[in-house]
């Protein structure tokens, strides 16, 4: 792997750009690995990085059906965050990060994390209530989130609208400091070379099509491109999760749905944080390309069909007018859809499955990109040790059974 | 959106809908007898299937009455309507819980 920095920048600048190599390698499947992980999104690559880097487990595929984050990877809206409400969930979210923070020296690769702040807001005294539990119970946690009032959220974010004559007027917000954007496709990209450089297999346009058991075992897995024998399979596959495990044998608690977001053209530097709303429904910041890009909801019904209903975008664009009147004429350029996997408490599954060496990462939902290292990383240790991570352990597969939920449902997932 | 055809207003814009989730999750007769991984079943887990689902609807914003619809979850066309307490014409075995 040739490293990158402002020497191979300057060399490469003098003979064209002509001579850069490719970041990592198309290699052809071979016949058995010591582990399979089954979709290349951020998650997914992160998982292998992770398990080469500190497991030391460097005979790893990853399979991609389609292109390397051509999923929800590349199609969310890039929020950093960690002010959840549970302390299982702000320890997760958390772990995340922190290893966002150096990610770009680690990974070599400037995947563009920027802390410029996550800004929530309330428009009820149910969401000052709200709010304000999440501000203390993040504090006790360890997590950063103070309590701006309505004048300290305009200084921070001068677009916005606190207008005590709103419809949903601005009664005060929960700010998270460190929380912020990131680019999304660099992360994949970014996971993938690293990866790649460490020995692991990246197999893309290859499809699984079967999950062979032997009895209670995974064995191995069919692909569009032969079979490919393992004993240890991870699925990160986010809304296809209910197929692949039906192939496994096994239901999932998942429903996938269609996720919406937007981006408008772009324009100069205007909006200075991410501001997030989940009364009115609407979350936005601006991208370093200058495109303000706009989170909306998700569709009500099971789809896998990467398109939502255009009155769920009318919504959310109906609330950003009324927070930011400034951009009520700006035009969109883009519209998409990425199809989530929703649990009932709106919090991931992580762990082992009922068939023997399947592992699960699943069931981030509407929030899932936010959380990409650190999935990555417990994942690996859950997968090299047969043992969930202990960050992990609370979100098991059958705490459904036992019923011992974290419902960040009511909590914090109204909006990601 | 959706155009649903209401068996009892005819087609309608999915905004006057609430989608009532998986159909058929019938609850169980004798709740008592069930043991955790059984409540988990009926809870929590579903089909989620790519393909072809059974599904309830309500008509919230007009004659407020619940149907069943049968959709194609890839294409998102629907290929059945059908009332609450019969089969769907495009029931299969897949469906069984």
């Amino acid at each position: 792997m040739v490293r990158y920095s402002i020497f191979t920048l300057a060399r490469n600048a003098l003979t064209g750009h002509e001579h850069w190599p490719r970041a990592w390698r198309s290699p052809d499947p071979r016949p058995a690995y010591e582990v399979v992980i089954v979709g290349g999104g951020g998650h997914g690559l992160a998982t292998a990085y992770y398990l080469a880097k500190e497991h030391g487990i460097r005979d790893v595929a990853v399979l991609e059906r389609g292109w390397l984050g051509g999923g929800n990877t590349g199609r969310n809206t890039t929020i950093v965050r960690s002010n959840y409400l549970h302390p299982e969930s702000a320890a997760l979210y958390d772990h995340a990060v922190k290893l966002w923070r150096d990610l770009s020296q680690v990974l070599n690769f400037n995947v563009m994390y920027s802390d410029r702040g996550v800004m929530m807001l309330a428009h009820s005294q149910h969401d000052v209530h709200i709010l304000k539990r999440h501000v203390h119970a993040n504090r006790m946690a360890g997590v950063d989130n103070e309590w701006l009032s309505p004048q300290e959220a305009k200084e921070y974010c001068p677009p916005l609208s606190i207008d005590p004559r709103a419809r949903y007027p601005v009664l005060g917000a929960a700010l998270q400091r460190r929380g912020g954007v990131a680019r999304h496709d660099a992360v994949a990209w970014g996971y993938a070379r690293a990866a790649d450089a460490l020995g692991v297999d990246i197999i893309q346009n290859c499809e699984v099509t079967a999950i062979r058991r032997d009895g209670a075992r995974v064995v191995g897995v069919e692909t569009t491109r032969g079979y490919i024998a393992t004993k240890k399979l991870g699925l990160v596959v986010a809304g296809h999760t209910s197929v692949l495990c039906a192939m496994a044998g096994f239901r999932m608690p998942l429903e996938s749905v269609p996720l919406q977001a937007l981006v408008s053209e772009p324009v100069k530097p205007v909006f200075p944080c991410v501001v997030m709303s989940n009364t009115v429904h609407a979350y936005i910041s601006q991208s370093d390309k200058g495109e303000l890009v706009i989170g909306a909801g998700t569709d009500q019904y099971v789809s896998y069909s990467q398109r939502g209903g255009l009155q769920v975008i009318e919504h959310a664009l109906e609330a950003i007018c009324e927070l930011f009147p400034m951009f009520s004429r700006m035009r969109m350029m883009r519209q998409w859809g990425g199809i989530v996997d929703v649990t009932p408490d709106r919090s991931p599954i992580i762990g082992k499955s009922p068939v023997e060496g399947l592992y699960l990462n699943c069931g981030w939902g509407t929030g899932g990109f936010k959380a990409t290292p650190g999935s990555g990383h417990v994942f690996a240790w859950t997968i090299a040790k047969d043992e969930p991570h202990p960050l992990a352990a609370p979100f098991s597969l059958d705490r459904f059974t036992t019923g011992r939920l974290i419902d960040e449902a009511a909590a914090a997932a109204v909006a990601h | 959106m959706l155009l649903i055809p209401c068996p009892f207003c005819g087609p309608r814009a999915e905004i006057e809908f609430r989608c009532g989730g998986e159909a058929h999750i019938v609850r169980p007769a004798d709740p008592a007898t069930l043991d955790d991984a059984q409540w988990a079943d009926h809870l929590y887990f579903r089909r989620n299937p790519k393909g072809v689902h059974h599904e309830r609807w309500w008509h919230v914003h007009g004659c407020r009455r619940w149907f069943h619809l049968t959709r194609d979850t890839v294409s998102d066309r629907i290929l059945a309507v059908y009332p609450v307490g019969s089969r769907s014409p495009l029931a299969s075995r897949e469906d069984e819980r």
